[in-house]
């Protein structure tokens, strides 16, 4: 018999078959919680723009109406995450540790690339099984670059770049409007519309906007840069009057109304 | 000794037809919610107005509550194109059964009308969850409740539709006063019920996906229906 040796890193694949087995015996696995998502990048005359809605579903019900789906890599670099919610914030983290060990060795600054490539051998080694699908933006010594990252680990770079569920919308805005070298505030102003273009238009996106802006030297990171969809005041107040609850009687109050109570002298 | 090999076993299993890929589908699923609440002597009806398909929105207003007399509404859910047939057929024979009898039909007689008419399909339904809700004849709030093959219930309040598991349990408390000690019970009066049903759906729009862009409201009573057209979020 093989000696039971416990891999020292990476997932376990131990219980596949079995719920392989109780799957197709019609018993159905909890469903992780996905970020629907619409998330996209764009590069500006001197720097970049990431853009982010704020919903988080499970199936057709909203799980979270305010999440954050800009990911810190590197005081230089940040990363959008669509999929599963859990793969995107784990894999962005350890990354982000890697690179914070990686710049003390260098004392550098880290480069995008290197994100870029720890990410995709990262992902390509677990086959698409980590469902992170990823826009990644930062500036570093050789200037401001944006990817896309796949779950299979496959990566492009280009101008500008959508992901998600809502990636269709957002896309739609920038290839009618994106242009090389627009300022700023014209960045800005697109990404909102690109997201706000998912967030209406499809349904896995919703709620706000968050935008962040990296530049030569600086992050600015403007969390609900727009919040397009505030809740309408209810029409009355749910406040339930006082002892609406059902409650059994403590223990003590309940011994005192029957009077029998149990002899603790001894 | 047993001859295994030889022995006739009963099928354990249903066969299940294997096609190479996909295969045609007659039905879709078009989201949305509606619901109704009773009063003494009015019926409230709501339902959103969003038409949707996975994650896409086919209209944002594509109404799925329907006027059938001045007295009785149908709200609908499920699959839009046969929600519009039954209410086709629905009407149909409501009109047929006026020129018969002179008279337009009452909200009991359409009732009992609607689970003939979904039971008539009982082996190819109409992939609908209908509302039937208007006044009986004392001129009490009467809402009916079915199932896609005709099962009926008269009930006092009812939630249908993707976010059915989320407004149903919200109208057992508010308007049944389920887990409410010392609850007066009895009905509710016509201000209450509208806004009862108006945060419904204000609330159902925050976590149900499918639900949202705008609401139809109807209040029945003896003087009429009375249609509201009211705003929901679009996202």
């Amino acid at each position: 018999m093989a000696p039971l040796v416990e891999p020292s890193a990476g997932f376990k694949f131990d219980n596949v078959k079995r719920n392989q087995l109780l799957g197709d015996k019609g018993y159905k696995l909890p469903t992780a919680t996905k970020t629907g998502t619409t998330i996209v990048g764009l590069i500006f005359k001197d720097g970049l723009v990431l853009g982010a809605d704020t919903r988080a579903t499970a199936g057709p019900i909203v799980a979270d109406k305010n999440c954050e789906k800009i990911h810190y890599l590197a005081p230089n670099m940040y990363c959008c995450g669509a999929g599963t919610a859990a793969d995107t914030e784990f894999t962005t983290n350890m990354i982000s540790s890697q690179l914070a060990l990686h710049s003390l060795n260098t004392g550098r600054e880290p480069r995008v690339v290197t994100a870029m490539t720890m990410l995709k051998q990262h992902l390509f080694k677990y086959h698409g099984h980590i469902g992170a699908a990823l826009v990644l933006g930062g500036y570093d010594s050789t200037g401001p670059h944006l990817f896309t990252v796949y779950p299979h680990g496959s990566t492009d770079k280009l101008p500008y770049v959508t992901m998600g569920s809502g990636s269709l919308a957002a896309m739609s805005v920038f290839e009618s409007r994106w242009r090389p070298g627009m300022s700023r505030d014209e960045g800005v102003e697109m990404v909102k519309e690109a997201i706000e273009a998912g967030i209406f238009n499809d349904l896995g996106s919703g709620s706000n906007v968050d935008v962040c802006v990296i530049t030569k030297g600086n992050v600015e990171y403007l969390r609900n840069y727009a919040r397009p969809n505030e809740r309408v005041e209810k029409e009355q107040s749910y406040r339930f009057r006082k002892g609406v609850t059902e409650f059994y009687a403590p223990r003590a109050a309940r011994r005192g109304q029957d009077s029998a109570e149990m002899d603790t002298s001894a | 000794m047993m001859d295994y090999a030889s022995m006739q076993f009963a099928p354990t299993e249903v066969p299940v037809e294997h096609h190479s890929h996909g295969g045609w589908e007659p039905y879709v699923d078009n989201g949305g919610t509606s619901l109704a609440i009773a009063g003494k002597d009015f019926v409230i009806v709501a339902a959103d107005a969003r038409q949707s398909d996975g994650y896409s929105i086919n209209s944002r207003y594509d109404p799925k509550a329907f006027v059938l007399s001045n007295q009785t509404v149908i709200a609908t859910t499920g699959y839009a194109a046969d929600a519009k047939r039954l209410v086709e057929v629905m009407e149909q024979n409501a009109q047929t059964y006026f020129h018969k009898h002179d008279r337009a039909m009452g909200t009991t007689a359409m009732a009992q009308l609607m689970s003939n008419t979904l039971y008539y399909k009982r082996f190819f339904p109409y992939y609908v969850f209908p509302i039937l809700a208007g006044l009986d004849k004392e001129g009490n709030g009467a809402v009916f409740s079915y199932d896609p093959v005709g099962n009926m219930e008269r009930v006092v309040y009812l939630a249908c539709g993707s976010a059915s598991a989320l407004v149903q349990p919200f109208l057992d408390n508010q308007v049944g006063g389920a887990n409410q000690r010392g609850h007066e019970g009895g009905f509710l009066d016509r201000a209450t019920a509208r806004k009862i049903a108006i945060d419904a759906f204000t609330s159902a729009t925050e976590r149900d996906i499918h639900t949202g862009d705008w609401l139809d409201l109807f209040t029945i009573d003896r003087t009429g229906i009375h249609r509201e057209k009211r705003e929901l979020k679009h996202d």
